[in-house]
């Protein structure tokens, strides 16, 4: 049997999503700047996926600009307000559960110069609202927060925390990474008091290397990426047409679907939450139910280092993560796990489960089958 | 550009791009290897050997060549447009070069044509003309109407007279100009560093242990660098070691395949082995008996698979189950010779051989292998070979089935 539950890392493309992206490489291959029929066909599939972002987000089609992915949307936001902001300005405010993408960015504008401070969570990953309240200065540009941590998939409340930083400083902008949000939850950027937002296609069933970020039309950020002047200057570079479309529907399968997409996953998420929790030496740092991220359960297995149980689980044909996927190249110790407070010999214990429209409640069964069976195995054999 | 190097060599004409000045101008590159020629009648084996490794090698690299022995001499020709720095990287290695010396071949068209010949390469070849030299002029064509010593002269002269920044210095120059009179005339003037060592294939073949780490695939590069073929046993783990801690090991095989030539890798599965011994002994003569079972299986695949000899990456003191102690305690276990290249090497000194050929940035990626897995705080450093031999004994029950599947059901990669 194999089970994906990695779904937060990356998604099995939805075969409606290949089907329609085949075609535009096979058939549909201008370029949208080209003046011939070609180039507007390429131009109107570009055009679709926008529209059908944007009724997503009940936002303008106008505001999406698409990008490379996650990293680039949250880099595009940090980077192009700094540069646009950096005379009115140069603090920034983040909180300390941030992916990489965006930490990783602050940090690059730390050493230019920019002031950043980090929020704390409290033990369930949400933000300090006081602190946020204490930190916003005047000569704060921007504040960044994600939407849904991707370890423990805690949900931020971000439509408080903007309303909060607005009301101290109405000219600040908010940028939400929205990567594990978007598709799972349903965002409304407008009346959340979101400038801008990240989003990234292959966490949707999309395809890799494309995403978008919604930019609010009042908000002004300077391009990162310059040449042809494509997508109103901002975001230059020939337009990855299938890619776009192919995350375009991606986005109204999950928006048309929402639903019912959402009550499968979270019967596989209660599933295995249930079976866990009976488990002896099992904590979960995930929220139950609609409290956290529909696809995210992140449980410690006492006694058992997370690379051994993931490999031992592989064998079983379920794959899973530890820490988060994106950072397990290098095997740091997660930044949220420590920020939420686990005990540090649970740290290096921790696996993330993550499901996809894919995933059936009998596969959360067969992984608590395969965990029980492990599990004393594993802890017989530990460094002593 | 003088028009007599565009011979047979010429990429230039297609797209006169300046950078590929250099592939038309050598045409041939001179092989030199020091120890060969002392093999005295095993002297041909150890040359075919090299033409053999020579002619390996050069696959790689895009172009046709003629690898030619000649008088005691290997020269690589050029039959067709070839990428020189990927050619000079080919045979750089090459265990058995000492060294290789790109090489022009003027045909026979008088003298005094030769004469201006070798005054267009110099000006070519050293745009800033402040340098030392000596002309060595060689005959091998005796009906050459001008003696060596003369060609010496004259061709000094002729280089003083068109660039008088430079300087005769016939003790130490820095530029030596060899001239040969063959049917042809062969001109060099530099000598690129070879590998040097003695061909693969004319020492037998070794079981080399590679654990992921820096240490072995540096050791097994000295070996091979003897002339010997390698073959490679690896310890695989899993779920304790990771598919990717595996694929390291194989990416490193591969690496130090560029200079050994192909190398045969065997994953041994040792998870039950060492769970087995976890339970049974000792916590802290864990490393060193599971040595001792590494060594006792790599030794029945290298018999198996004719392997003369085993390869560790072992260094004196380095960590606990490298002490003369330790050693020792493991070494008992084979009959075959342990040859153990690094073993009066300092860290540092592996890491800067590892670097030079490559595998360090490989080797210094971060997943656990399966010696460090299951590793004591405190593992013994003075073990007694009496008290392992007694702890061994408790393994007695299943050892050897164990030991029989692991090598019976072993995986074998070809790395090249």
């Amino acid at each position: 049997m194999k089970v994906y539950f990695d779904n937060a890392a990356t998604t099995r493309v939805d075969p409606r999503v290949t089907e329609l992206m085949v075609k535009i490489m096979d058939e549909d291959y201008g370029n949208p700047s080209s003046k011939y029929i070609m180039g507007l066909t390429a131009e109107n599939y570009v055009r679709e996926a926008r529209e059908r972002i944007a009724s997503s987000l009940k936002v303008k089609p106008s505001e999406i600009i698409f990008t490379s992915g996650g990293t680039e949307s949250d880099n595009m936001a940090l980077i192009g307000t700094a540069l646009a902001k950096k005379n009115r300005g140069r603090h920034i405010i983040s909180c300390n559960i941030e992916h990489a993408a965006v930490y990783k960015t602050l940090e690059f504008l730390e050493r230019e110069g920019f002031e950043i401070s980090f929020i704390g969570v409290d033990e369930r990953g949400h933000i300090d609202f006081e602190e946020l309240k204490k930190t916003v200065r005047p000569d704060t540009i921007l504040v960044s927060m994600m939407y849904v941590n991707n370890e423990i998939g805690a949900i931020e409340p971000v439509a408080e925390a903007s309303r909060i930083v607005k009301g101290i400083n109405p000219d600040c902008y908010f940028h939400t990474d929205a990567i594990q949000a978007y598709g799972k939850l349903v965002i409304r950027p407008k009346k959340e008091g979101i400038d801008m937002l990240s989003v990234s296609g292959h966490k949707i069933h999309g395809p890799k290397g494309v995403g978008f970020i919604y930019i609010n039309e009042k908000t002004r950020i300077e391009p990162i990426i310059f040449g042809g002047g494509q997508q109103r200057v901002l975001r230059s570079g020939t337009e990855n047409v299938p890619g776009i479309a192919g995350l375009g529907l991606a986005a109204e399968l999950y928006t048309k679907n929402h639903e019912e997409y959402i009550k499968g996953i979270l019967s596989v998420k209660e599933r295995l939450m249930e079976r866990l929790e009976r488990i002896e030496g099992v904590r979960l740092n995930s929220l139950p139910g609609e409290e956290s991220a529909p696809q995210i359960v992140s449980a410690s297995f006492g006694g058992v280092r997370a690379e051994v149980l993931l490999h031992a689980l592989e064998d079983k044909g379920i794959y899973v993560s530890s820490g988060s996927a994106c950072s397990s190249n290098h095997p740091a110790i997660s930044g949220t796990l420590r920020a939420i407070g686990l005990k540090k010999e649970l740290l290096d214990s921790t696996l993330r489960f993550s499901f996809g429209i894919f995933n059936k409640p009998e596969e959360a069964d067969y992984c608590a089958d395969c965990i029980e069976e492990l599990l004393p195995v594993l802890r017989r054999y530990t460094r002593r | 550009m003088p028009a007599r190097w565009q011979g047979t060599v010429n990429t230039a004409g297609k797209f006169g791009l300046d950078f590929e000045r250099i592939n038309m101008f050598y045409h041939s590159f001179l092989i030199k290897y020091a120890e060969i020629g002392t093999k005295g009648k095993n002297r041909y084996i150890f040359e075919d050997a090299l033409i053999q490794q020579i002619k390996q090698h050069l696959r790689k690299a895009d172009g046709e060549f003629a690898i030619v022995k000649e008088q005691g001499r290997i020269y690589v020709n050029a039959k067709s447009d070839y990428d020189y720095d990927e050619v000079i990287g080919a045979l750089k290695k090459v265990f058995g070069i000492v060294g290789i010396c790109p090489m022009v071949q003027l045909p026979d068209e008088g003298y005094e044509k030769l004469r201006k010949e070798i005054v267009r390469f110099i000006d070519e070849e050293y745009p800033d003309k402040h340098f030392t030299f000596k002309v060595r002029a060689k005959r091998t064509n005796k009906h050459y109407p001008v003696t060596s010593d003369e060609i010496n002269a004259d061709v000094g002269y002729d280089i003083l007279t068109a660039f008088p920044e430079t300087k005769v210095d016939v003790r130490n120059p820095e530029v030596m100009i060899h001239i040969e009179v063959r049917q042809q005339i062969n001109v060099y003037s530099k000598v690129i560093k070879g590998a040097g060592g003695l061909p693969i294939g004319t020492n037998g073949k070794a079981m080399l242990l590679l654990s992921g780490g820096i240490d072995s695939p540096v050791a097994g590069y000295m070996i091979a660098k003897r002339g010997v073929r390698l073959e490679a046993v690896y310890f695989h783990a899993p779920p304790y070691t990771s598919e990717r801690a595996k694929q390291k090991v194989i990416d490193l095989a591969k690496k130090v395949a560029e200079y050994a030539g192909p190398i045969k890798l065997h994953i041994v599965n040792f998870t039950e082995i060492q769970l087995y011994i976890y339970e049974q002994c000792p916590h802290d003569e864990l490393t060193i008996i599971m040595r001792r079972y590494m060594m006792r299986i790599a030794e029945r695949i290298a018999e198996e698979t004719g392997s003369i000899g085993l390869i560790t990456g072992e260094s004196i003191g380095q960590v606990a189950s490298q002490t003369m102690f330790s050693l020792q305690v493991t070494n008992e276990v084979c009959s075959l010779p342990v040859y153990r290249p690094v073993i009066g090497f300092d860290k540092q000194e592996i890491i800067d051989l590892a670097e030079e050929i490559g595998t360090f940035d490989t080797s210094i990626l971060p997943y656990e292998d399966c010696c460090t897995i299951f590793v004591a705080k405190h593992p013994v450093t003075k073990p007694n070979l009496g008290v392992i031999k007694k702890s061994e004994l408790k393994l007695s029950e299943k050892i050897e089935e164990m030991t029989e599947r692991a090598v019976s059901e072993r995986e074998e990669i070809e790395c090249f």
